[in-house]
């Protein structure tokens, strides 16, 4: 009998995990009941965001963090998200990813995300996409997405620790700011420190970070500069990092974190657990839309018989969530 | 039900010494912009790179671009690193560049779909992959 994608995933098999995450781009048939004999196996995995304005370097660090991380002996998988075109839907996905040393390692998992090539949505592409990586047992995922726009900067929630990176230059810090970044981020990066004028930005950055007045026991959220083409810093940020992830187990916060993740899965399983049937073609949803048309009842109580909830919005007898079976 | 709907997933690959890729990048925009998502490689990769790479994105076209003139050993090793993976992969071979007609028929042969010539349109280029992809899908 040949392995199924759930066991080629577990055996952290790369054609494997190459093919669920299509299946999850594209969310096709049956990828959920996947993804669900998935869950138990997560958990692991350091999930580390990077995002920073286009071009400060997001992708070379995060090449020289999977250097970093593998010389250390940890399993690295990256995730890196690139815009899709406005007009054509279509994208030119990691290319300065794969056009380093990184190019073709099989010891790392690098997997390129369009923002709209995902047809259940960005975000829910991304957490599934990282419980697979999870799954397959990477020690650290990083996620890379460029930090314009909201949706790309709502992603970093999904992430332990956010990176964002900076680079030399007056004004950028401020720009960071305007973007929303500033409040994302867990550790804060000046790249291209090999550059003029790092020492300036980080003082700069320090002296914002002093002024957004932090509450007692918060992380405090350090500076690091790094140099991704010369490979130096790298492995202080590592350093910071672990440091922020030990800091969110002590203070409850990796508890909430997933917490938090998990109420938006149970949202996004619950609204397709109850919505599955209810499309035309259905029977009994095309004869309550008949009836309200017809307004011989209204949306609200035919919605209500639809999902089995009695009109005083009570749940039904039998549980609406179905056990998942372990085979 | 979304198979049709999801945007073709290609990856531009540059192997060996040839030190050119303004034309492939053209073709990467020209790709783009009928709706594909691309992959682009960057310059001097190895087969062993690509292949890898392009098992990784899981893509539905694998474009190798070569002028260098050695493109049989090339795709000679490209076959052997194919036939070594632990399952088939997914991706349509597609070949790009200058070469004899005996040494195109010899690849379309061996399992590559389509070869194209330095001065194929981007137009032309991609209705060809379109077509390609729609006929291994068919088989
Ligand atoms: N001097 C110097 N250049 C760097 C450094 N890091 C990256 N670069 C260069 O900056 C340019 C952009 O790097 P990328 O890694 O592609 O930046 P990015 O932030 O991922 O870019 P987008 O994904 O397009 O937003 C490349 O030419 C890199 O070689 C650095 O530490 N020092
Ligand atoms: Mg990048």
């Amino acid at each position: 009998m040949t392995a199924t994608l759930v066991d080629r995933v577990l055996a952290n098999d790369q054609a494997g995990i190459a093919r669920m995450l299509t299946r999850i781009e594209r969310r096709d048939e049956g990828v959920d009941k996947e993804l669900a004999q998935l869950h138990e196996h997560t958990g692991r995995a350091h999930v580390v965001g990077i995002t920073g304005p286009p071009g400060s370097g997001k992708s070379t660090l995060v090449s020289a963090m999977a250097l970093e991380y593998r010389r250390q002996g940890r399993t690295v998988g990256i995730l890196a998200v690139d815009p899709s075109s406005a007009y054509s839907g279509g994208a030119i996905l990691g290319d300065h990813i794969r056009m380093n040393a990184l190019a073709g390692n099989p010891d790392v998992y690098i997997r390129s995300l369009a923002t709209r090539g995902a047809l259940g949505g960005l975000s829910r592409a991304v957490v599934d996409g990282l419980s697979v990586l999870d799954a397959a047992g990477k020690d650290v995922i990083l996620l890379e997405t460029v930090g314009v726009g909201q949706v790309e900067v709502d992603i970093m929630g999904v992430a332990h620790s956010t990176v964002v990176v900076s680079i030399p230059g007056a004004g950028d810090a401020i720009q960071a700011i305007k973007a929303g970044l500033l409040e994302v981020a867990d550790v804060h990066v000046v790249n291209k420190a090999d550059a003029p004028g790092a020492d300036r930005t980080v003082s700069e950055l320090r002296d914002m970070l002093r002024l957004s007045r932090r509450k007692a026991f918060q992380w405090n959220v350090p500076v690091q500069k790094t140099s991704a083409t010369k490979h130096e810093g790298i492995a202080e940020l590592i350093a910071e990092l672990d440091k922020h992830l030990g800091w969110m187990h002590e203070h409850g916060e990796l508890e909430q974190h997933a917490r938090r993740i998990s109420t938006t899965r149970v949202r996004w399983a619950a609204e397709e657990v109850a919505l599955r049937d209810l499309r035309p073609g259905k029977p009994d949803f095309d004869a309550a839309v008949e009836q309200v048309a017809h307004r011989r009842t209204d949306p609200l109580t035919a919605a209500r018989q639809l999902l089995g909830v009695d009109t005083a919005g009570n749940p039904p007898q039998t549980s609406p969530i179905p056990k998942e079976g372990t085979s | 039900m979304t198979e049709n709907t999801a945007p073709l997933r290609v990856m531009l690959a540059k192997i060996g010494l040839d030190g050119h890729d303004r034309g492939v990048k053209v073709v990467a925009r020209t790709l783009r912009d009928a709706g594909m998502e691309v992959i682009y490689t960057g310059l001097h990769r190895t087969p062993e790179q690509v292949i890898e790479a392009a098992v990784q994105e899981d893509v539905d076209v694998l474009g190798v671009s070569l002028l260098s003139g050695a493109h049989m050993p090339i795709f000679g090793r490209i076959f052997e690193l194919i036939d070594a993976l632990p399952s088939a992969p997914r991706f349509t071979l597609v070949a790009g560049g200058v070469m004899p007609e005996e040494d195109e028929e010899e690849l379309r042969r061996r399992g590559v779909a389509a070869v194209m010539g330095q001065d194929t349109p981007p137009e032309a280029i991609v209705e060809m992959l379109r077509r390609v992809v729609a006929e291994t899908a068919a088989r």
